[in-house]
């Protein structure tokens, strides 16, 4: 592969084409259950953005580093070892330096192992292609991940509870101002609609990627008396 | 592909290189993390020993939690057989209370006991034979104590702290630090609507029997005092804290320690 005369332009778009043309979360609907659990608020929205875009760049990076070493056979058991060495890594960083979030995070850290997103990009990218363009990749589907992520944070942090990072921005009826918070959001299932409509947005944005459907109805057809 | 043959051996080899690299790159970041994580949690269960005494009433930085508890909280070691307050652990010459942990103590044979089935009501397996206590000071008078607590409910082991009146009766509060119950069942134990459910709860009825309990209302108007709503959906962790309450206040707990107190006053 000549990587010298293409590098810069493909090396944009694969930085950058997660985060709207193809985004992991929007696009191919990976990553649900960490976007609803941790979305609550801006903060840990953020510290699972940057844990995750760190886990997929370097577990793309290092895959790809022996993507010549790996035996298919066992492909994927090398891939999750490596996914979850990272993870466990992160874990331990978090806990040692923010306390407090590791713990609002709980299990949605370890479950980075089970990430679809990290695993789907080591398989159909990093085992193809050469180091950095990798770890690019890595990067570009971490920030497509994060972009979601983050505008859910502030969605349902803004008006679940008037805050935003925990700074008041719309008093409420509570502390004696004017807004009045809506707590369903505050609740996973605001996050599944909120995805529901941010796709939806970008799908009436960018038409292309509107799927066709998978199945086509009948006509009504009327059933025959036999 | 270049030349890679996949030959077993050299799948065999790859296997046990990959692992023996990841597992040095988790076992370092463990080890190498340790001292760091542990200080956490010890700030962070000295924010919890605070709060439950209502002396963590605004954001406090790691500093002002150890200012605060060395300046208001004394913990003290207490043999649980004998209930008698005891200098260090034996074998434990640099004991450091504000680093103990009961739980910790728990799984050390020489530290700790296995318990029967029948005593075992809170599900801890192993009790320590030593556990620190914390008393709330106001100068020299002592306002209250903090017993820690443990006791497994649906999932978990739930780790937390009741904290008592010195009346050694009026129940002041119970928190967790640690539990992982279902978030929005059993996790309600860390509901603040809950919580307040606890203080002014009386441990002991006339008799000195220990009757506080989780539970549903049983009608008699009085039962209030000693009782707690359970929560709604989450009947196995309310079973598992009130089961936690009985083990700690009764006989293989705190109980001896909670006679000797009353005996002999705080000053023994």
């Amino acid at each position: 592969m000549n990587t010298s005369t293409s590098a810069k332009p493909r090396a944009l778009a694969v930085l950058f084409a997660p985060v709207f043309d193809n985004n992991p979360i929007a696009l191919q609907i990976l990553g649900i259950c960490s976007a609803l659990a941790v979305t609550a608020n801006l903060k840990t929205a953020l510290v699972m953005s940057v844990a995750l875009t760190l886990v997929t760049a370097f577990s793309n990076l290092f895959i790809s580093l022996l993507r010549h070493h790996i035996p298919g056979s066992i492909r994927m058991i090398v891939q999750v070892v490596i996914i979850a060495s990272l993870v466990i890594v992160v874990d331990q960083v978090l806990r040692a330096v923010a306390f407090d979030l590791a713990k609002q995070l709980s299990v949605f850290v370890g479950l980075i192992i089970t990430n679809c997103i990290v695993m789907g990009r080591a398989e159909a990218f990093a085992m193809q292609n050469p180091p950095l363009p990798s770890f690019l990749d890595g990067i570009g589907n971490g920030l497509g991940y994060s972009a979601l992520l983050v505008a859910l944070g502030i969605t349902r942090e803004l008006f679940g509870s008037g805050t935003l990072i925990g700074f008041r921005v719309l008093p409420t009826v509570a502390d004696g101002g004017w807004y009045l918070p809506n707590g369903l959001l505050l609740l996973p299932p605001s996050a599944f609609f909120l995805i529901g409509l941010f796709i939806w947005a970008l799908r009436s944005w960018k038409p292309e990627q509107v799927e066709s459907p998978a199945f086509r109805m009948a006509p009504q057809v009327r059933e025959q008396e036999p | 592909m270049p030349a890679f043959r996949e030959t077993p051996l050299a799948v065999l080899r790859i296997a046990l290189l990959v692992s023996l690299v990841c597992s040095m790159v988790v076992a370092g970041s463990a080890v190498g993390l340790k001292s760091m994580q542990l200080e956490n949690r010890r700030v962070d269960r000295e924010r919890h020993l605070l709060a439950i005494v209502g002396l963590h009433d605004r954001a406090l930085s790691a500093t002002e939690v150890a200012e605060r508890f060395r300046e208001r909280i004394t913990p003290h070691l207490v043999d649980l057989d004998t209930g008698a307050y005891v200098a260090s652990p034996p074998g434990h010459d640099r004991f450091d209370p504000l680093t103990w942990e009961g739980s910790r103590a728990a799984t050390d044979p020489v530290l700790s006991r296995a318990l029967s089935r029948s005593e075992d009501i809170a599900g801890i397996q192993r009790r320590e034979r030593y556990a620190v206590v914390y008393k709330l000071m106001t100068g020299e008078r002592v306002d209250a104590l903090i017993l820690p607590v443990r006791g497994y409910g649906l999932w978990s082991t739930l780790y937390g702290f009741l904290a008592v009146d010195a009346d050694l009766d009026t129940v002041l509060g119970l928190r967790f630090y640690q539990h992982a119950e279902t978030p929005g069942l059993g996790g309600e134990v860390d509901n603040p609507r809950w919580k307040a459910l606890w203080p002014g709860k009386r441990l002991f009825d006339t008799d000195g029997q220990l009757r506080l309990r989780v539970g549903k209302a049983s009608g008699d108007s009085e039962d209030s005092r000693w009782r707690v709503d359970a929560l709604a959906g989450a009947t196995l962790t309310s079973n598992g804290v009130n089961n936690m309450i009985r083990f700690w206040l009764g006989p293989q707990g705190y109980g001896p320690y909670l006679r000797r107190l009353r005996q002999e006053g705080f000053e023994s």
